[in-house]
């Protein structure tokens, strides 16, 4: 585990235009060198240096991103391994085109803490901080797990799953019909296989093909939309997404339910959040939607508060603001288009050091104060992403390219006649990558189903 | 009274499959040894099918051979059918089979034990374990004899307050009838040890007069056998067919209409039951869609008429029992020999041992076979063996050997055991292992006859014949990589003979036996070795080349797993002090305490996180330590 190579995004998203992604391990410089596209080779330079050239999709030929890459040879490097440095200037799109490209090599996503752990081992970081690598080692991974917690509840999950299930059923009859030869279950014959293995591999490839519009993508700022009933979010979710030619609309749902949105403001991604009202309720339906949007407001990184230009402040409204803390928040003025009711003094006094925004969602007035607002908080570095989420997104479409390539080889191998049980090895291999997804790899489950799919026995 | 009966080396308790590759690898490896058991006349008894093999478990009797074992030379000698399975699949899966003369097998095991010198034989039922501060020294058997050892391997298979269950009847009892140990059981919770209630079955055997053959199915063994041992060169047993039947719509029926008196329905059976040895009602029960199941009817040997019933496991009531089989095509006038039946036993919980198979609880104390919640001959031979090493080298003052899960089927076997533990009767499956196409059966020699040798079970003989075969495999790969292939007339009929694609230019012969449709045959059939090759070593070299490609692939994620497997944890770790474990992963490596950091991380619910924390605490420990001694030695 100590030598495969990692490679993770190490500056935080939205510092503004440069990203650094750096790889660290034995084949560090080998694997990069293979999107490289230099005048110079990679594995010729000498150690600590910066070299220009281009990011290239080695499998279309298409010039993913102009770099500068710096290489870091043993033992002088932050791990102490050889590390490469990559210098992306295109903003975050380009900087997960690169990092998607180089997890489709031998390169895996760091685990949290990966880095600071190996630079411990390989002895670069003092004794003394043993303590303090233990600590972030644990921190990051919680954060991570609370991530990949929620996102087992996704549609993604619940399609990996399926998919797993497809491959595990044909394991266990692989299996049974290994381990039970003489058992009156049907041999499976290569052309089954090579069906199941090709219908996984077309799902997978429809993930990621939606993978790579955004759509299953749950990355960016998660930005809430929230506020009383008829303040008009809805509204201003609209005009952001007609705005911003919103990539997807993909979370179905009542009125009562968070709406999502994932829109780019100036290239930074947004995950909008529009939430029923904030209010109790006695109505159960709407109760979920009041919780839901309770847990939406408790994940953002960024609020838009809205209120009514139109009305006085209500008292939930007051207690909201002064409530209010340790977030990022935009307060929006809404319905400008309609006579002022609202106290501008004692709304400015309440909101502090958070921004004011007036507008007009209906006609669209405003819009651009708005977009200014976000960018000008997210470069200023006050929002930051959830990177997590991030870093767990290009995983998995690591993860499907891997699994991908591991069916793929399955299926040529039974077409060129080789054996089920060595076959069976490059499907195992792919179910397992797919259950990294969905935190899932267990070998057990594969002999639970052996004993519920088959009736075995002496 | 209590009186001192003798004093010994190491102490074996029951002599069943693993007892005795214990006490015979003990006694070989020069320790004064003594096995006992209830009944002399039961040594290397088969409660159970008469047979030996079959996917992994026949790849651990190869490897129990290869490690200087007894298995695989006594099946040679007793099978009275061999055959090879899964021939139509890939090499890493073929797995021989054989059954045994069930009687013969445990003559000719009695023989061999008597014959082998520092090794007694004695019939007692030990009922007490005597432990002094906290070494077990020795064992007291009914009637007060007391017999002193420097460590002693339990292996008491299921006659742990074993009882026995038909129908209605329960009674105490071990398998077929023998005396159950009643107070074995209390001794082990005594000195702290955890057990666990198990539940097994088998069918009932019948008399093969009675069956009417001509309705069933012919299974003959293979013409040309293959044996299990590596020291078995030449056999001629003679070779008895089984036959295949299969249950009807009226069995079906038969026990449906009588679930109200199957023990495993109406709560009176406790123990857990294996899912991969379902009784005949459970069967039908749970899979009810099935219309008929196998059975299959094998011979227990060659001077009986008895038939074992394979696919007929029950603990039915007796009478529904006889009309079960009636109902079964071919056995319509069967004579029902002995009832088949279910028998609940006490079994250790397998964590609680350390992966020499010594119990953590009490020096000096291993325990083998089904006691460590196991099933099967082949399980419980391969603990065996590994429980008599490691008690010998106890002894003799040496480190235990501990094999990994890349050396052997018999180290998937263990390390799953004291790792994982078990909450039903474990068997192996080829499945279990994560690098199944390196522990194949065909190079179970290979892998472990070295180690065999370092532990001194391996004859200079055999070890001379063994390094032969090595050399010879190697120079013969050799030679087909720098045998040349030119697309010549004799090498394109040759192809086309074999479907296979004429040559465009000249290539190694080695590529070429790559081609999935050509096997060694054809290359030999053009370019003969001049060394002398036997089968094996043919074989041997048509998969190394054959499978290069996939074998390299696995190697590389062995040498990983070597990596974590190298980290040692040492022993008097407190996890407790560990900043940042989770709490259930303290919980947990403090249970099973593992040795290395590769087993650590198998053990469940034990995250990467926990064991990237691990490493750092013990880098830290380590560099501290070195530091301490460094001051130390300076001072």
């Amino acid at each position: 585990m100590m030598t495969e190579t990692i490679a993770a995004i190490s500056t935080p998203l939205g510092e503004g235009g440069i990203a650094v992604i750096r790889v660290s391990g034995e084949t560090a410089v080998q694997e990069v060198e293979r999107i490289f596209h230099s005048k110079t080779k990679l594995t010729e330079v000498k150690s600590h240096t910066v070299n220009y050239g281009y990011i290239v999709d080695p499998d279309t030929n298409e010039q993913i991103e102009e770099v500068l890459i710096t290489v870091m040879l043993a033992p002088r490097s932050y791990t102490m391994e050889d590390v490469v440095e990559i210098n992306v200037h295109g903003g975050v799109v380009s900087m997960r085109r690169v990092m998607e490209l180089l997890l489709k090599l031998e390169i895996r996503v760091a685990e949290p803490g990966e880095f600071t752990k190996r630079a411990f081992l390989n002895g670069r970081i003092d004794l003394s901080q043993a303590e303090a690598v233990m600590d972030l080692i644990r921190s990051k991974s919680d954060r991570a797990f609370d991530v990949a917690m929620k996102q087992a509840q996704g549609q993604l999950s619940k399609r990996i799953k399926d998919l797993r299930h497809t491959l595990v059923e044909t394991l266990a009859h692989i299996e049974v019909n290994i381990d039970y030869p003489e058992h009156d279950v049907d041999e499976l014959t290569s052309n089954f296989i090579q069906e199941k293995c090709g219908h996984v591999m077309a799902e997978i490839d429809k993930l990621l093909k939606t993978a790579s519009e955004g759509k299953i993508l749950r990355e960016g700022i998660m930005t809430a939309i929230v506020g009383r009933p008829n303040v008009g979010k809805s509204s201003l979710l609209n005009a952001l997404a007609q705005d911003n030619k919103a990539i997807v609309t993909d979370i179905p749902g009542t009125t009562r339910d968070v709406i999502e949105e994932m829109i780019t403001i100036n290239g930074i991604p947004l995950r909008l959040l529009d939430t029923a009202g904030i209010r109790e309720t006695n109505d159960v339906v709407e109760r979920i939607g009041v919780e839901r949007s309770r847990t939406a407001l408790q994940d953002a990184d960024l609020v838009l508060f809205v209120v009514n230009n139109n009305e006085p402040l209500q008292a939930d409204e007051r207690e909201w603001l002064q409530q209010i803390e340790g977030r990022q928040v935009i307060i929006i003025v809404n319905k400008m288009d309609l006579p002022n009711q609202l106290d501008e003094q004692e709304l400015a006094a309440l909101a502090g050091r958070f921004p004011i925004v007036k507008m007009s969602a209906m006609l669209q007035d405003g819009i651009d104060a708005l977009e200014s607002a976000i960018s000008d908080l997210f470069f200023s570095g006050k929002v930051e992403s959830n990177d997590a989420t991030y870093v767990s997104n290009v995983r998995h479409i690591g993860l499907l390219h891997k699994a991908r390539r591991s069916l793929q080889e399955a299926v040529e191998a039974s077409q060129a006649g080789i054996p089920i049980d060595i076959m069976q090895i490059d499907v195992r291999t792919g179910w397992e990558l797919l259950g990294e997804i969905v935190g899932d790899s267990v070998g057990e489950s594969l002999i639970d189903q052996i004993f519920s799919q088959f009736c075995l026995g002496k | 009274m209590p009186f001192v009966a003798g004093e010994y080396d190491v102490i074996v308790v029951g002599a069943g499959h693993a007892g005795c590759e214990s006490a015979l690898a003990s006694a070989r490896m020069g320790c004064n040894t003594l096995l006992l058991t209830i009944n002399l006349d039961m040594v290397a008894f088969m409660p159970c099918n008469p047979s030996i093999g079959g996917p992994a478990k026949g790849h651990v009797v190869r490897e129990i051979d290869a490690l200087g074992g007894e298995m695989g030379r006594n099946i040679d000698k007793t099978y009275i059918q061999m055959r090879m399975l899964n021939t139509g699949k890939g090499p890493a899966v073929h797995a021989l089979r054989a059954q045994a003369d069930k009687f013969l097998y445990q003559h000719q095991m009695k023989e061999t034990i008597e014959n082998t010198p520092n090794l007694t034989l004695r019939q007692g039922m030990v009922e007490e374990l005597i432990v002094e501060d906290g070494r077990c020294v020795g064992v007291e058997a009914k009637g007060g004899a007391q017999y002193f050892a420097k460590a002693v391997v339990v292996t008491t298979g299921t006659y742990l307050r074993g009882k026995v269950i038909v129908g209605e009847l329960i009674y105490e009892s071990g398998p077929n009838n023998q005396q159950p140990s009643l107070k074995l059981s209390e001794s082990l919770k005594n000195l702290g040890l955890e057990l666990v209630r198990f539940k097994t079955g088998t069918p009932p055997r019948v008399h093969g007069d009675t069956i009417d053959f001509s309705k069933t199915e012919i299974q003959p063994g293979d013409d040309k056998p293959k044996f299990f041992s590596y020291e078995t060169k030449h056999a001629d047993n003679e070779q008895l067919p089984c036959w295949l039947t299969y249950t009807s719509a009226d069995t079906h029926e038969i026990i449906n209409s009588n679930l109200d008196r199957a023990p495993m329905f109406s709560g009176v059976i406790e123990g857990t039951g294996p899912r991969y040895c379902p009784s005949i009602e459970d069967k039908i029960v749970r899979f009810a869609d099935k219309p008929k199941h196998q059975i299959f009817l094998e011979p227990e040997g060659k001077n009986t008429r008895e038939y074992y019933v394979q696919g007929l496991s029950t603990s039915m009531p007796e009478d529904v029992q006889l009309r079960i089989l009636r109902s079964i095509p071919g056995l319509e006038k069967v004579e029902m020999m002995r009832t088949g039946y279910a028998i609940e036993y006490d079994a250790v919980v397998p964590t609680q041992l350390w992966p020499s198979l010594e119990t953590k609880k009490v020096d000096g104390l291993f325990t083998a076979g089904q006691i460590n919640g196991t099933s099967g001959y082949e399980e419980a031979a391969g603990q065996g063996l590994m429980a008599g090493i490691n008690a010998a080298r106890k002894v003799q003052g040496k480190e235990p050997v501990i094999l990994s899960r890349s050396q052997g089927y018999i180290g998937v076997l263990i390390d799953d055991l004291v790792t994982k533990g078990t909450n039903e009767p474990y068997r192996l499956l080829t499945s279990r292992a994560e690098y199944r196409l390196l522990l194949r059966h065909d190079n179970a020699d290979l892998r472990l006859t070295p180690t065999g040798r370092e532990i001194g079970l391996i004859t200079d003989e055999r070890f001379a014949a063994f390094e032969e075969k090595v050399s010879l495999i190697e120079q013969e790969t050799a030679r087909l990589k720098e045998t040349r292939v030119r697309p010549d007339e004799t090498v394109q009929a040759m192809l086309q003979e074999a479907n296979s694609a004429p040559l465009v230019n000249g290539i190694d012969a080695l590529t070429l036996l790559r081609r999935p449709e050509l096997s060694y045959a054809h290359i030999e059939s053009l370019y003969p070795s001049p060394l002398p090759l036997d089968e094996d070593m043919k074989e041997q070299v048509e998969i190394q080349v054959k499978y290069a490609g996939y074998i390299d692939k696995q190697l590389i994620q062995v040498e990983r797993l070597q990596k974590m497997e190298k980290k040692r944890i040492p022993e008097d770790i407190d996890y407790s002090l560990i900043h940042g474990l989770a709490m259930e992963a303290k919980q947990k490596m403090d249970r099973i305490r593992p040795l290395s950091i590769g087993q650590a991380s198998r053990i469940a619910g034990v995250t990467p996180a926990d064991i990237s924390i691990l490493l750092v605490y013990l880098e830290h420990y380590n560099r501290v330590t070195a530091k301490k001694h460094a001051e130390t030695d300076a001072g």
